[in-house]
């Protein structure tokens, strides 16, 4: 089924004030696509996802999105003198709206915290209310900026596996920005490294869902990540930048042979 | 299941424990009362200091005379009458200055042009004390109720305007980026977000212009009043009647304390979502 992609963007250029963050970056997903952005702290992740929330106003380039569109934030922004299920209605037009939004958080496992001040949740429950609040909407682009990042790492294996499946019910394009690389494996239909303000590398994860480390295919696809993130793990000094390696092939598509 | 049960008796017990602490004196509870020592034992010397002709009645009543003439004002409808004219006056006057700083700091706080407009004046305003203008306001007003609640509404004008004001710029900018995202409109913005979370400053803003608000009104009602505590006081003066002057203070003390209370009632209402934290 050839259908129309959820987002284009052609030739998207934003600079504030001095270099490019974002140098005439090219960019579709498709309709129902899950994918994951990664790159280093200031490669302009923020930037291209705050574009595609709204937030941040095109000024060169050509940028098609849908207009239902929702965010998750890495904080959970709930206002604290709403309650719960106020939160997540907040903005919904027409009729039925507490039902609506009761169903939603019904659907993230908080039906029993829909009264409660948000202050009082912890912070797997505000980033559900979060989740909440963007399902309710009913997006045809679902943009995550780093929601799990703040979160422990049991608590982040639930939300990375409720994401998953709302997903799969809901089929919105999502757009993950995120740190970690095995989290983009766990979740993406295709991972994207941002670096100097272009898309350098893309990678397809062609993995079975539901997903697993364990799979052979994982480690594989995982030093390749890394790799384009400039960690060599097949190095002794592991996990720091290489240089060689970044100094070596600039402006190249590092993970062209990678890509599907 | 036993050992489970055994803890709800200790639970039923545990009330009764203050109850009876209550006529056992332990050092907490002295400690408690010794705050109280000072200031019962002051009373009773100038109780005292006057029933032995140490202190002069002409000077200062006794608290016994203070609280007879206020139980003799009270059953009259005298200080009944006066206290309704004063709180009427903090009423109307508290009441435009609320409006007004409000208004100040919506149009101060919701653009810059309105804060170009707005904030040179009020900043430079706040500055004077507003209870010199009373020569002024009497040239004005002339001496009826007009200058006093003038005077009231100019003084809770500017703690209303600049806290608010405060509050509006102080709200999270990443909240109001997140309701942007939620499709909210200007007004509902305006609504849901800023203003919800400009309250809590708006509200200590609320309780300085009532302390304002009774101070202005003690100077005020000493322009020529006909009626009102400030009255009834300065007619006392007339007749050496030192009683009723400490009655009026005891009114006004009193009335200030009162509404303070008011406004901390309000706050507990209207900020119960961050209870969590006061509580």
């Amino acid at each position: 089924m050839v259908s129309a992609p959820a987002v284009r963007i052609r030739g998207l250029t934003r600079a504030f004030g001095g270099a490019p963050v974002l140098h005439s970056l090219d960019l579709q997903i498709a309709a129902g696509e899950f994918v994951a952005l990664l790159g280093r702290s200031g490669s302009g992740k923020t930037t291209l996802l705050r574009t595609l929330a709204g937030l941040d106003p095109v000024q060169q380039g050509h940028v098609d999105m849908p207009a239902r569109r929702a965010v998750v934030f890495q904080e959970p922004r709930l206002l604290p003198w709403k309650r719960v299920w106020r939160n997540v209605a907040l903005g919904l037009r027409g009729e039925d709206v507490q039902a609506r939004a009761r169903a939603a958080l019904q659907e993230v496992g908080l039906a029993h915290r829909e009264d409660a001040w948000p202050l009082t949740l912890s912070g797997g429950e505000a980033q559900r209310t979060g989740l909440a609040r963007a399902l309710v909407r009913d997006p045809e682009l679902l943009l995550l900026d780093e929601p799990f990042a703040s979160l422990d790492a049991l608590t982040r294996l639930r939300m990375q596996a409720l994401v998953s499946a709302l997903w799969v019910r809901h089929r919105p394009a999502v757009l993950f920005v995120t740190h970690d690389v095995d989290e983009a494996l766990l979740l993406a239909d295709r991972a994207l490294v941002l670096e100097g303000g272009r898309i350098r590398t893309e990678l397809a994860v062609r993995l079975p869902r539901p997903r697993r480390h364990a799979h052979p295919g994982f480690a594989e696809l995982r030093s390749h990540l890394l790799l384009a993130l400039g960690v060599d793990e097949s190095r002794p000094e592991a996990g720091e930048v290489d240089p060689s390696f970044v100094q070596a092939r600039p402006g190249a598509e590092i993970g062209a042979g990678v890509a599907v | 299941m036993s050992e489970a049960a055994s803890p709800p008796i200790t639970l039923l017990d545990a009330p009764r424990v203050p109850r009876l602490s209550r006529f056992v004196v332990t050092p907490a509870s002295l400690a408690r009362f010794r705050r109280f020592a000072t200031p019962v034992l002051l009373v009773l010397a100038w109780q005292a200091g006057v029933s032995f002709g140490v202190i002069p009645s002409r000077l200062v009543a006794s608290p016994a005379a203070i609280l007879e003439t206020f139980w003799s004002l009270s059953a009259s409808g005298e200080l009944l009458e006066n206290l309704l004219v004063s709180l009427g006056r903090v009423a109307v006057g508290l009441g435009i200055g609320v409006v007004a700083g409000v208004g100040f700091a919506l149009v101060a706080g919701l653009s810059r042009i309105g804060e170009d407009a707005v904030d040179a004046p009020l900043q430079m305003g706040r500055t004077l004390p507003h209870l010199a203008l009373v020569p002024l306001f009497i040239l004005w007003f002339g001496i009826g109720e007009t200058p006093k609640i003038g005077l009231v509404a100019l003084g809770s004008v500017f703690p209303i305007y600049l806290n608010l004001f405060a509050g509006i710029r102080g709200v999270d900018p990443k909240l109001v980026e997140a309701a942007n995202t939620l499709g909210l409109s200007r007004g509902e913005l305006i609504r849901h977000v800023i203003l919800p979370g400009a309250l809590p400053s708006a509200l200590v803003g609320l309780r300085y212009a009532l302390g304002v608000a009774w101070l202005s009104l003690v100077v005020g009602e000493q322009i020529n009043a006909q009626s009102g505590i400030g009255h009834m006081m300065m007619d006392a003066r007339e007749f050496l009647r030192t009683d009723i002057i400490m009655v009026g203070l005891l009114v006004y003390a009193l009335l200030g304390l009162g509404g303070d209370l008011l406004v901390r009632a309000l706050e507990r209402r209207a900020l119960s979502w961050r209870s969590v934290f006061v509580s």
